[in-house]
């Protein structure tokens, strides 16, 4: 049983929301970076990037970053296949606004941390998350979020996006009827 | 498909996905070692020990600094300074390593099979880092990762392999990671170290003992060292004759195309198997396969250490 969360028009405008808050939280002149987390994070931090680009009327950086090798539970699960990190440019100094898609115990917000301080001492992090579905195991609270929903651990939150999956939608699934 | 290996003891019985899963790994490992910070905490509070019965600087240097900047903690236990020398067998050793809890024994060992053994009986993580003649899993898979990075692919490519393929682990290791990837593998040396019983390692593996033939056509060129310490008799005349005959010098590299790789797994021997205008030419990747190689063996204790089956979401 899957329950629509988010369908193509209000995933858009929860897009544009974010963005908006994100600008809105970094008022004046000042210099933020995006960084999305693989994978999931990406297509959400390339969105928003562009969504930014186009209210600031310049070009907002967009990187990612890969968690694999500072996760607490490498010896817990599978292994993760590794993908790549690209910061941009030195994050020394600047605003680093963490993406995610979906924000459930915090422990890959946890590692990204630590991952994304191996590049540097950015002045300040903040977090976006499309999706926040409660959950949390670490005291880590994001600063943007698209829609806060109530789930129960065993349910699964499927994000899909136009870029990676074809469709933009967000979905819950299994949902006890 | 996941990973499920506890230990890497040879590229035989890997799948050919399973060795691309590695060198993928050791792409992104390579990336942080272009970092300023080199370090990632992916093997914290584990225990690496460098069991190194075979003497051996490079590898395990190498296997060393792969383990530290894993931020593990690495101890080097030598044969020569051991217990080995007090009559302890190879498998108490073994166990007495293992009793200190240790999480990951990189072995190297001049009896062929001897990474093996030790994963019959150990619960631990068994790397191999070279075992006699049979095989140098990481030293094969540097030299792929090495071929792919600089060609693109490895699929179709040919690449020749020249020297002592008879007593050489590297050339084994060579041949299964590049067949099962697709590459069409010569091989070429004096009959005496090159029989023709290599043919049925792979459909893609021939042997000529025509370096001329051998040179031609070759994408990628990779010389191996004499290993006298491994050869029983004297199988052929003399070194001076070896470099007449296989030496890759600047007039043999006429025969070479100008794009070919010419790779060395070291220590190498200037003036005998290579010349130096070789070793140190443009076409030499000699390098670089040091430095590959460090990312490989990160790849292959995070993959190893990996949990398994117990997928958990987020």
């Amino acid at each position: 049983m899957k329950l629509v969360i988010l369908d193509s028009r209000t995933l858009q405008e929860t897009l544009h929301r974010l963005a908006h808050e994100i600008r809105e939280g970094n008022p004046g002149e000042s210099d933020f970076v995006l960084v999305g987390i693989q994978r999931g994070g990406i297509v959400v931090a390339q969105r928003l990037a562009e969504i930014l680009s186009e209210l600031m009327g310049r070009s907002i950086a967009c990187g990612v970053v890969d968690v694999s090798f500072h996760r607490d539970d490498l010896d817990r699960r599978a292994i993760p296949v590794v993908y790549s990190t690209e910061i941009p440019g030195d994050i020394n100094g600047r605003t680093v606004v963490l993406v995610d898609d979906v924000l459930f115990t915090g422990r890959t917000i946890r590692a990204a941390l630590d991952a994304l301080h191996d590049f540097g001492r950015p002045s300040s992090v903040q977090l976006a998350v499309l999706i926040d579905r409660g959950h949390r195991e670490l005291p880590i609270k994001a600063d943007f979020v698209g829609k806060k929903i109530a789930t129960s651990r065993a349910q699964t939150v499927e994000v899909q996006l136009m870029e990676s999956d074809g469709v933009d939608a967000v979905q819950l699934c299994g949902t006890e009827v | 498909m996941i990973w499920n290996r506890k230990h890497l003891l040879d590229l035989e019985t890997l799948e050919a996905w399973e060795i691309l899963h590695l060198l993928d790994t050791a792409r992104e490992f390579k990336a942080v070692g272009e970092r300023s910070i080199k370090k990632v905490p992916a093997l914290r509070g584990k225990t690496v020990v460098n069991f190194f019965v075979e003497p051996s600087t490079r590898t395990r240097i190498s296997f060393e600094l792969a383990a530290l900047r894993l931020s593990a903690d690495v101890i080097n236990f030598s044969a020569e300074a051991s217990s080995l020398k007090k009559g302890e067998t190879l498998r108490d050793t073994a166990r007495n390593l293992e009793a200190l809890n240790a999480d990951i024994i990189i072995i190297r060992h001049s009896a062929s099979g001897a990474a093996h053994f030790l994963s019959r009986f150990l619960k631990v993580h068994v790397m191999n880092a070279g075992d006699g003649s049979h095989e140098h899993p990481t030293q094969g898979l540097l030299d792929a990762f090495t071929i792919r990075e600089r060609k693109g692919r490895i699929e179709g490519l040919n690449v020749t392999i020249l020297g002592d393929i008879l007593y050489s682990r590297v050339a084994r290791s060579n041949i299964w990671a590049l067949t099962k990837l697709g590459a069409r593998v010569t091989l070429c040396g004096p009959p005496t170290l090159v029989p023709k019983i290599f043919e049925s390692f792979a459909p893609n593996v021939r042997v000529t003992w025509n370096i001329e033939e051998a040179l031609r056509g070759a994408d990628v060129i990779n010389l191996l060292r004499i290993q006298q310490e491994r050869q029983r008799a004297s199988m052929f005349p003399g070194i001076a004759e070896y470099a007449a005959l296989f030496g890759l010098n600047e007039a043999r590299m006429a025969f070479v195309k100008s794009d070919a790789l010419i790779m060395h797994p070291g220590p190498i021997n200037r003036g005998v198997e290579i010349d130096s205008s070789v070793a140190d030419g443009p076409q030499s990747v000699i390098l670089e396969q040091v430095t590959n190689g460090l990312a490989v063996r990160m790849a292959g204790l995070f993959l190893v250490n990996g949990g398994r089956g117990l997928s958990v979401a987020g």
